[in-house]
């Protein structure tokens, strides 16, 4: 174990998030451009139960459901979902044009040696269809709301939106995901979106809370403007932030991965895909968007202004910035943390080892 | 702490024993279900418009899917409407929620039998179509000639009263506010006609012997449903089952007692044809503007009613419930926009009038299914209804009244039983992927954080079983079934249960990095800290499945309620487990000591100590 890896497990890390927001802000932009021209020009493919789709049904004991599946995918059908029923099977799938139900009907009776009559067709509209999909949008408003609402109450009104601008931001990159991949948008997918809201908060949330902690020590005389801190906060959490998300994402990309590979087409990839690029993007824009975006805001203010000019003045402050710092028991395993000046934050943690034990 | 927990697990364990529920109720997606196909009918055969059709699916989504906590697939078919309800032998369900149509309050004009008695025969039991609300009364026993007997015992009929009969309470019931103290009639009045004779003893009075049509009318005012059996009278009346005591059948035509005043002639003459033994009416559209004519549910009666009062949509909500001080189930309904203006209104005006005239009657699907007599003028836009209820008619009339109203009337075309939407291999992927998954976090969990991630580990075990006992009991009583997208929610729940505790431990680390502190007194202190960010982040989690389970629909809301559920245990896991279990490894010398295999070893504890070339410099 050495390098990175020794670091990251002893969690000594020191990565100056805060101070390449121009790079994190360029690389979202164009994350952003690419995703909404996807959703733009490709636009989602969404699943039959949105726009409605075809139902077969017809009879064929011996048949297996992999035989039915694979039979449907062969006549160029997609989104094929197969049911039995008491007396036969019930294939759902996307809405077809005529000369391919025809196609479908054809390779169907053949398969399975019936007369072609006798695969029924019955046109359904989407069951998740206008309502479901306005009352999920109003939920999303109002929930968006009572979040800038409650982390103004729990924080302030400034953390609150850089969280929720990294929410959306989240969002649309899965969305363009979706529409750059062409994978089905199923009920499963906007689920998934949903669980990526509540997580990328979570993440949010638990960086803020150590930013607010860290941050709340700053006042006239100290020795750290309000980006130094919240950087030392980030590489603070960081080591949290990178465990919880391959936690969350081993199980997911478990799941994924034999989705894909076992399954082709399906719930499970459709559902796990969302998940997995919006865990990691999540992450990533809590680290590189949410966190800038506040410190951007947070260095507006008059006060943190004024720290900035003062140490800006004094030059070498910097430096100093990140001994004082270490003595606060919070920012010290982030010690090294001090923005630019890297000779400098090397010799915090040998200038503080005297101090332990 | 650790033994609340434990015994919190054997409690649910013993629910569990108990119900002999041991596995989750499964969704749609994972355990196949019920398909049922609804075909409208309108009443010239021509086809439904779109219109009514989405407004129809919303209604049966809204009502397949009332306890939000299930989902039911609802689509349209062409004209039709799909509905696949999970589990199988669910066709009760999908009738129950295809066969109800637009809900109105009328002010009833006029009653009468609900068939024609042709005048001079003796109605033996011409007005009967339906089953006698009275226990007593045998169709046969209920001559037509009335005995002075009638009288009087009409006006104590209050006590025995036809409530054992299911059919009578539709019709019998009472309308008043929904203050307790406010309802002196309402406790007898449960019990239907009765309410009414005590209401209104002048009406009743009016029972008297005659047999002749004159009289009949207040007789029937005083309680339509009485009609069929007779009348109320013969229900308590001891002078024998036998009594004739069923005046308001009167041999003459049925016509000449009815008040006819303010009454449509042409709706008047439809009255007269109208015969509810053949025709019930039902699925019929009424126009809400115009005087509309219809029978009750059991075809008993026959109404004039006049315009809508008002309309099922003003309808806030509905809801079944036990009368705290009589035992007696009621339905109680409160109004929304115009709703308790509209309905202060019709109850005031339907109060001052004469009988009939005092009853409001609930038009559902064509048919009268309550007209229940107004005991006070009704302001202030709640209102409840006692009758001879039972829970299941209590709740069935509370449903028709909540969901109101269907657009059009159905009925079931074709019923199938079908397969998992999944198929059985995406499951078992699903499942083997799931568990693929957890077994990598438990060995990454053991690798990072050593020793500590047995505590990890006996968290997410412990985070498990707790899942799985809310799910397999919430199944069982609360009718939550578990779909793919749940347990994929559960999955990734992992995640936020795990992070608790890596919040956590990483603050241990923290403070012993401090090195001012000894594990013990660290990990108290890293608790402290690390609960509060737990709270609010899980506050987040939590304000989210709030507000989509009472914002959102059908799956959404079943999963924000498993979001809900997940994020509640694993704050019980934290605080019950995680912490005590740490606290108390803290106090072995494996981990007090800093052993190198107890994740808190002295090399990752403090800084650099060993190789200062690993001092980062990338910044």
């Amino acid at each position: 174990m050495s390098g990175i890896a020794r670091r990251l497990y002893r969690g000594e890390v020191n990565v100056d998030f805060v101070g390449r927001k121009k790079l994190w802000y360029s690389l979202s932009a164009v994350l952003l451009v690419i995703s909404i021209a996807g959703l733009v020009f490709n636009g989602l493919n969404l699943g039959v139960e949105f726009k409605g789709g075809s139902v077969f049904s017809f009879k064929a004991p011996s048949a297996s459901i992999e035989d039915v599946r694979g039979t449907f995918l062969d006549a160029d059908a997609h989104q094929v979902i197969v049911q039995t029923t008491q007396n036969g099977w019930r294939v759902t799938t996307e809405s077809l044009p005529p000369d391919t139900v025809t196609a479908v009907q054809k390779t169907v009776a053949q398969t399975y040696g019936l007369p072609q009559d006798q695969v029924n067709l019955q046109v359904i509209g989407g069951s998740w269809g206008g309502q479901v999909a306005n009352q999920a949008i109003i939920g999303l408003i109002v929930f968006m709301l009572a979040i800038i609402l409650y982390l103004t109450l729990a924080f302030e009104w400034k953390m609150a939106l850089a969280a929720v601008v990294a929410l959306l931001h989240d969002l649309v990159i899965t969305a363009g995901v979706y529409a750059w991949s062409g994978f089905e948008v199923t009920p499963a997918t906007l689920l998934g979106f949903l669980t990526i809201l509540g997580y990328s908060l979570y993440d949010a949330v638990v960086v803020f809370d150590m930013i607010k902690e860290v941050t709340a020590k700053l006042g006239t005389t100290s020795k750290m403007t309000y980006t130094e801190a919240a950087n030392n906060a980030l590489n603070h959490t960081l080591i949290r932030s990178l465990n919880t998300t391959l936690v969350a994402i081993l199980p997911v990309a478990a799941i994924l991965f034999i989705g894909t590979t076992l399954f082709g087409a399906g719930t499970l990839k459709d559902l796990s895909l969302a998940l997995f690029v919006g865990m990691i993007v999540g992450t990533y824009s809590s680290l590189c968007v949410a966190t800038p975006l506040l410190v951007t805001l947070k260095e507006r203010e008059p006060r943190y202004q004024r720290i900035a000019h003062r140490l800006a003045a004094t030059g070498g402050g910097t430096a100093s910035a990140g001994k004082k710092a270490v003595r606060q028991p919070v920012a010290a395993g982030a010690s090294n943390g001090t923005a630019n000046s890297n000779g400098a934050a090397g010799a915090v943690p040998r200038g503080e080892k005297p101090k332990k034990k | 702490m650790l033994l609340v927990l434990l015994a919190i697990i054997l409690a649910m364990g013993g629910v569990m024993l108990l119900n002999k529920a041991y596995a989750p109720q499964y969704g749609l997606d994972l355990a196949g279900g019920t398909t049922v196909t609804l075909q409208p009918i309108t009443p010239n055969g021509s086809a439904p418009t779109e219109e009514s059709l989405d407004l129809a699916v919303n209604i049966i989504r809204d009502r397949v899917n009332g306890s939000g906590i299930s989902d039911a697939e609802v689509a349209k078919s062409g004209d039709n409407i799909v509905i696949s309800v999970p589990g199988v032998g669910q066709e009760e369900v999908v009738k129950l929620v295809g066969t109800t149509a637009e809900l109105r309050f009328r002010q009833v004009m006029a009653i009468a039998p609900g068939s024609p008695q042709p005048p001079g025969e003796l109605p033996t039991q011409a007005p009967t179509s339906a089953p006698s609300p009275s226990g007593t009364g045998q169709k046969s026993s209920q001559a037509p000639k009335p005995t002075g007997s009638a009288a009087p015992d009409s006006a104590a009929t209050a006590e025995p009263g036809p409530s054992g009969s299911p059919a009578g309470r539709a019709l019998s019931s009472a309308l008043t506010n929904p203050s307790p103290g406010a309802t002196p009639a309402g406790n007898n009045g449960n019990a239907g006609n009765n309410g009414n004779a005590d209401n209104k003893p002048a009406g009743n009075a009016d029972n008297k012997p005659a047999g002749n049509t004159a009289d009949n009318q207040p007789a029937k005012a005083a309680d339509p449903s009485a009609q069929p059996g007779g009348s109320t009278a013969p229900t308590a009346n001891p002078s024998g089952g036998a009594d004739p005591s069923a005046p308001p059948a009167a041999p003459e035509d049925p016509m000449a007692n009815v008040d006819t005043t303010g009454i449509d002639p042409a709706v008047l003459k439809q009255f007269e044809a109208l015969d509810c033994s053949k025709n019930k009416g039902e699925g019929a559209q009424d126009a809400p503007e115009k005087q509309y004519v219809a029978c009750s549910d059991d075809g008993s009666a026959k109404y004039v009613l006049d315009k809508a009062a008002v309309t099922g949509s003003a309808i806030d909500t509905a809801t079944a419930g036990v009368d705290q001080s009589t035992g007696e189930w009621l339905v109680q309904l409160s109004f929304k926009g115009q709703g308790p203006q509209q309905w202060s209104t019709v109850t005031t005006t339907a109060f001052n009038s004469q009988p009939p005239r005092n009853q409001v009657a609930m038009v559902l699907d064509g048919v009268v299914i309550s007209a229940p007599t107004i005991q006070e003028p009704i302001t202030g836009g709640r209102a409840q209804i006692s009758g001879s209820f039972t829970d299941a008619t209590a709740n069935e009339l509370a449903n028709q009244l909540k969901f109101g109203a269907l657009p059009l009337k159905f009925e079931i075309g074709s019923n199938e039983e079908v397969s998992s939407t999944l198929g059985a291999d995406q499951l078992r992927g699903g499942l083997i992927a799931g568990a693929i998954g957890l077994f990598l976090v438990l060995i990454y969990s053991m690798l990072y954080y050593r020793g500590l991630g047995i505590v990890s580990v006996l968290s997410l075990v412990v985070a498990t079983i707790l899942t799985y006992q809310t799910v397999v009991l919430l199944g069982a009583f609360a009718g939550f079934r578990l779909s793919l997208p749940h347990i994929i929610g559960l999955i990734v729940s992992i995640g936020i249960t795990a992070d608790s505790f890596i919040v956590y431990f990483e603050r241990i680390r923290d403070e012993m990095k401090e090195g001012r502190r000894s594990l013990r007194t660290a990990v108290e202190v890293a608790w402290t800290r690390a609960r509060r960010t737990i709270l609010i982040a899980d506050a987040v989690m939590f304000i989210a499945a709030v507000v989509l389970f009472f914002l959102a629909v059908g799956g959404v809301a079943g999963f924000a309620f498993a979001m809900g559920l997940t994020t509640l245990i694993d704050l019980v896991v934290v605080f019950m487990f995680t912490k005590p279990f740490v606290a108390l490894l803290a106090k072995r010398k494996f981990f007090a000591k800093g052993h190198k295999l107890s994740g808190l070893d002295s090399e990752r504890m403090s800084e650099s100590v060993v190789n200062p070339k690993t001092v980062p410099q990338e910044a």
